[in-house]
């Protein structure tokens, strides 16, 4: 019998989040190991388990999986959710590979020098607008269906979903122009495991705080 | 009859130089289309075929492909390269994710102030010797095969030449220390398609310069 899926990171979003999100939709129980000390990540690399000394590392069917999109690329296809044929898997991979790109900007806004911030929020909004998420709102309209890609639930929505709630606590009002976009938030959101995920209590984790910012710098090693 | 796939970048490295690596490699003939100018580059995203108002695009089997990994995963599945099942096609995914992040930044480095570029470029030499190809070196060491998965020719064998070269233009002597990856590099330059690649007068390009630098700097405007 397989064990539950293991994540090995800190108690924090950061590049893990994604992953935490598709094994959630996907209705996967999985469990948690924090690093919460630089010696648990040496630990973690001394003992051979990280190929390229980095973190997030998912334990799952006997691997030990590093890489991000590699690891949700192995989750998405495992449970459904890369399309059904390799053209609407080249689709999948357009669409969120230009999330990941926003995400990335999203992702490294705590690390920003304070003198910087203010220009680099604006400098991401203005993506968010003009870039990003026309882009998935033409997509929805051209179609007029459910879903992004193949009219059925794929990694692409649920990558999208999660993407709008950073957006949203970023600025809301940047969602005004979206309307499609919106509803399926709403509707993704509303599907069961999704829902139970967005409950408090779950494994969801929340922004950043300056303290665990300032810890997860001692345990990465950046300055 | 099936059309080329046809490659829309600079006239450089930079984002398109694996996915040219990889189509070569398969033995797939390709046509570019290189921008020079801003015109060009505004026309193409008024075009709309930009999905994202970026390159790198690849026109291939009736769809306007944007986003580098997309373009290559697409590619590996098309041509084979990527593994027989789930598993392989994970570690087939590890290490191409592995050595592109090495690549990328070794071709963003080029874009750096000199000060900071020189700094950086050590800073990958020493990543390559301490991080990726001791994994690598462990990799082949482990299985003692000829290819880095399933035993059998991958995107990932591709992308790790690919890697090993860049970084031997950085430091000649990057592999003394690395028996098996020194034995990998002359394996996979003698398969013919790729042998062909790495003659002068193929697609492959050479590193970046200082006159690619300021073409790109200069449409894209940072």
């Amino acid at each position: 019998m397989a064990g539950k899926p293991k994540l090995h990171y800190f108690n924090g979003r950061g590049r893990m989040e994604s992953i935490r999100w598709l094994l959630a939709s996907a209705g996967v129980e999985f469990e948690e190991k924090f690093i919460e000390t630089p010696e648990d990540l040496d630990k973690l690399k001394n003992d051979g388990n990280l190929m390229f000394q980095q973190v997030p590392m998912v334990e799952i069917d006997g691997m030990k999986m590093v890489q991000t999109r590699a690891i949700l690329n192995y989750i998405a296809t495992k449970y459904n959710l890369y399309g059904k044929d390799i053209k609407e898997r080249a689709l999948i991979d357009m669409y969120i590979e230009g999330m990941a790109d926003l995400n990335e900007m999203i992702l490294v806004l705590p690390l920003c020098p304070p003198d910087q911030k203010e220009a680099k929020i604006a400098q991401i909004k203005e993506k968010v607008t003009d870039r990003y998420l026309p882009v998935f709102e033409k997509v929805l309209k051209s179609h007029g269906q459910d879903y992004l890609v193949g009219n059925r639930l794929s990694r692409a929505d649920i990558h999208l979903v999660e993407l709008l709630y950073y957006v949203e606590e970023l600025d809301p009002s940047l969602m005004a122009n979206f309307p499609l976009l919106k509803a399926l938030k709403t509707r993704i959101s509303n599907l069961p495991p999704v829902k139970k995920f967005l409950q408090p209590g779950s494994q969801r984790k929340p922004p950043i705080s300056e303290e665990d910012l300032e810890k997860a710098r001692k345990i990465f090693r950046i300055k | 009859m099936t059309t080329k796939p046809k490659l829309c970048y600079f006239r450089g490295r930079g984002r398109m130089e694996s996915i040219r690596w990889l189509l070569a490699a398969a033995g797939v003939e390709f046509e570019e289309e290189f921008i020079e100018t801003t015109e060009q580059y505004e026309k193409l995203q008024k075009d709309g075929r930009l999905l994202f108002g970026q390159v790198p695009m690849v026109e291939i089997d009736g769809m306007v492909l944007t986003q580098t990994r997309a373009i290559l995963s697409y590619l590996a599945a098309k041509y084979d390269l990527y593994g027989k099942d789930l598993k392989e096609t994970v570690r087939i995914n590890m290490y191409a994710d592995g050595t592109l992040d090495l690549m990328m930044m070794t071709a963003l480095a080029a874009f750096k102030p000199p000060e900071e570029k020189e700094e950086n470029l050590t800073l990958i030499v020493k990543k390559a010797k301490t991080r990726y190809f001791p994994a690598f070196e462990k990799i082949l060491n482990d299985h003692g095969e000829d290819f880095l998965v399933g035993n059998k020719f991958s995107w990932a064998d591709i992308q790790l030449l690919e890697a090993i070269l860049m970084v031997e233009e950085l430091d000649a002597s990057v592999l003394s220390d690395f028996p098996l990856l020194k034995a990998f590099k002359a394996r996979i330059s003698n398969i013919p398609t790729i042998k062909k690649f790495l003659q002068p007068g193929s697609p492959r390009k050479p590193p970046p310069d200082s006159h690619y630098v300021e073409v790109v700097r200069g449409i894209l405007q940072f």
